[in-house]
């Protein structure tokens, strides 16, 4: 067995590095929007609007149900054919789609779990004193449901990060696709490989890191 | 002046409140007691809209309101118009002594918020915490964190404070502390409606005790003639195994002391 080439693995690393953005544009966006639609999916769940509710629910259980990998082949492949303005969609909105939705109903469900998660007499306290639903929410259920989602949060946009290396199915060029394309060039798929591996990783740990500050700031702030 | 007239309250089939009558005038003192589960505390949150009444009249001050009838907007003045202090404290988690008292005049009666601060500074002051003021429920005594609970309903201004069982939870050190603030507010004609089993407290300290059992008012009177010569004998019996369970007619009753003596 050869010795891994270290020079080739050196070279490779700012070639893919290059399409770190791509990868962390893709996870940023799903991101911010899977939150959006996830506190959405969350009020919607905690208040059980009529309707809405079980429309959420089956949402949820669909998109948690189902491969992610399924889902993108689903909103690539298959929407276009059933909707005739989308003749194409590209591989980049595709994938931001199907992160989104497949995330929000993760996340939908552990927002949902914090909110409840508040002690119900701080609601009536609230309640007691004159704050409307509103107001109760913004000052005292959400401020304490943040600080126990965070963390949950938190791992589901690491995950997000390397679920985005699924795009390369659909055809995008980002961190997995560009690997990919340089190691059937250079047949040097070991080497090629540990590379992105520890790429990903990196960002991983970093991610990892800053959760931990994150969360011990948080907790600080219940201690005085 | 606050008034309560044919109060009803169900819970499903079974009536908790069945037709309250009660007028309360400014700066009056009461104790309600009762056995568990007689509709004390439901009582307690009616008049607060924390539960939602069935029918009946609720007359505030110049808010006169048909329960039945009542709007968001009438439930929030009728809850601005009653605090509530709760048997666990309750307080926000996530905000300090000062602005769990300081919150309402800010978020309610939106107050600037230095104004409000220095307004729960003077309230931290007067129930003895100032120097508690950054500190979180947390790291507070059962005493302290009560204490503040009672500071966050002096804060309202409202025309009444509705202590549900407010020293029940308390460690037996922390429970003079609190009554003794409640006597404070007492002295200073604080209008109050209290739920206590501290039978002493009702004694020393209520200008009218009344009896409730089975969601309705038995008996009401002065203490002396309430705990001296009570005329209902639902009332005599409740104060006989309240009162066998304790020397000096003073009870840190719970449940278990009052079914020691059944
Ligand atoms: N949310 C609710 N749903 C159904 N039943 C309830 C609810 N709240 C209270 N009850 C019932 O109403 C009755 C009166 O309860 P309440 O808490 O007012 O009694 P209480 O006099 O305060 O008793 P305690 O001394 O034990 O606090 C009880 O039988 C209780 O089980
Ligand atoms: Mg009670």
């Amino acid at each position: 067995m050869n010795l891994l080439d270290i020079n080739y693995m050196l070279e490779l690393v700012p070639i893919l590095l290059r399409y770190l953005p791509l990868t962390l544009g893709m996870a940023a966006a799903g991101m911010v929007l899977a939150l959006m639609l996830s506190a959405g999916l969350a009020v919607i769940r905690v208040l059980r609007i009529p309707g809405l509710n079980a429309a959420t629910m089956l949402f949820i259980s669909f998109f948690r149900g189902t491969p992610l990998l399924v889902q993108l082949f689903l909103f690539y492949y298959g929407l276009p054919q059933v909707m005739s303005f989308l003749t194409t969609i590209d591989g980049i909105t595709a994938t931001i789609m199907g992160l989104t939705l497949h995330f929000s109903a993760y996340m939908a469900e552990s927002i949902r779990a914090a909110i409840v998660g508040v002690d119900r007499s701080q609601t009536e306290a609230a309640l007691s004193i004159g704050m409307t639903n509103g107001q109760l929410m913004r000052r005292i259920v959400l401020p304490q449901a943040t600080r126990v989602a965070v963390p949950t949060l938190m791992n589901y946009f690491i995950d997000m990060i390397k679920a985005t290396s699924l795009a390369f199915t659909l055809g995008v060029t980002e961190l997995m696709g560009a690997t990919q394309k340089e190691a059937s060039g250079s047949f040097m798929y070991f080497e090629s490989f540990v590379v992105v591996a520890c790429i990903y990783w990196a960002i991983v740990e970093l991610l990892a890191w800053f959760q931990r500050r994150l969360e011990n700031r948080f907790n600080e702030a219940y201690r005085r | 002046m606050i008034r309560v007239e044919k109060l009803v309250k169900r819970f499903g089939d079974s009536v908790i409140l069945d037709g309250i009558d009660l007028e309360i005038a400014q700066g009056e003192i009461i104790v309600v007691i009762g056995p568990s589960g007689t509709g004390k505390s439901t009582l307690l949150r009616c008049l607060n809209f924390l539960e939602r009444p069935d029918s009946g009249r609720l007359k505030l001050g110049d808010l006169d309101l048909d329960v039945a009838a009542v709007n968001a907007k009438d439930m929030l003045a009728a809850r601005r118009r009653t605090a509530f202090v709760f048997q666990n404290y309750a307080l926000f988690a996530n905000k300090t002594a000062l602005e769990n008292i300081a919150e309402g005049l800010i978020v309610v009666n939106r107050w600037p918020k230095k104004k409000a601060y220095a307004r729960a500074l003077e309230i931290l002051e007067r129930i003895g915490l100032a120097s508690k003021a950054n500190a979180y429920p947390a790291s507070l005594s059962g005493g302290q964190q009560q204490r503040v609970g009672i500071g966050r309903a002096m804060a309202a201004k409202a025309d009444i404070i509705l202590f549900d069982e407010p020293t029940s939870s308390l460690d037996p050190e922390w429970v003079e502390e609190v009554l003794g603030l409640m006597k404070q507010l007492a002295a200073e004609r604080q209008t109050m409606l209290v739920v206590t089993h501290e039978m002493s407290f009702a004694r020393d300290v209520a200008d009218r005790v009344i009896f409730m059992e089975g969601g309705r008012i038995v008996e009401q009177g002065p203490p002396s003639q309430l705990f001296n010569a009570p005329r209902d004998p639902r009332t005599q019996n409740f104060l006989r195994k309240v009162l066998a369970t304790s020397s000096s007619g003073s009870i840190s009753a719970n449940n278990d002391a009052l079914s020691v003596s059944e």
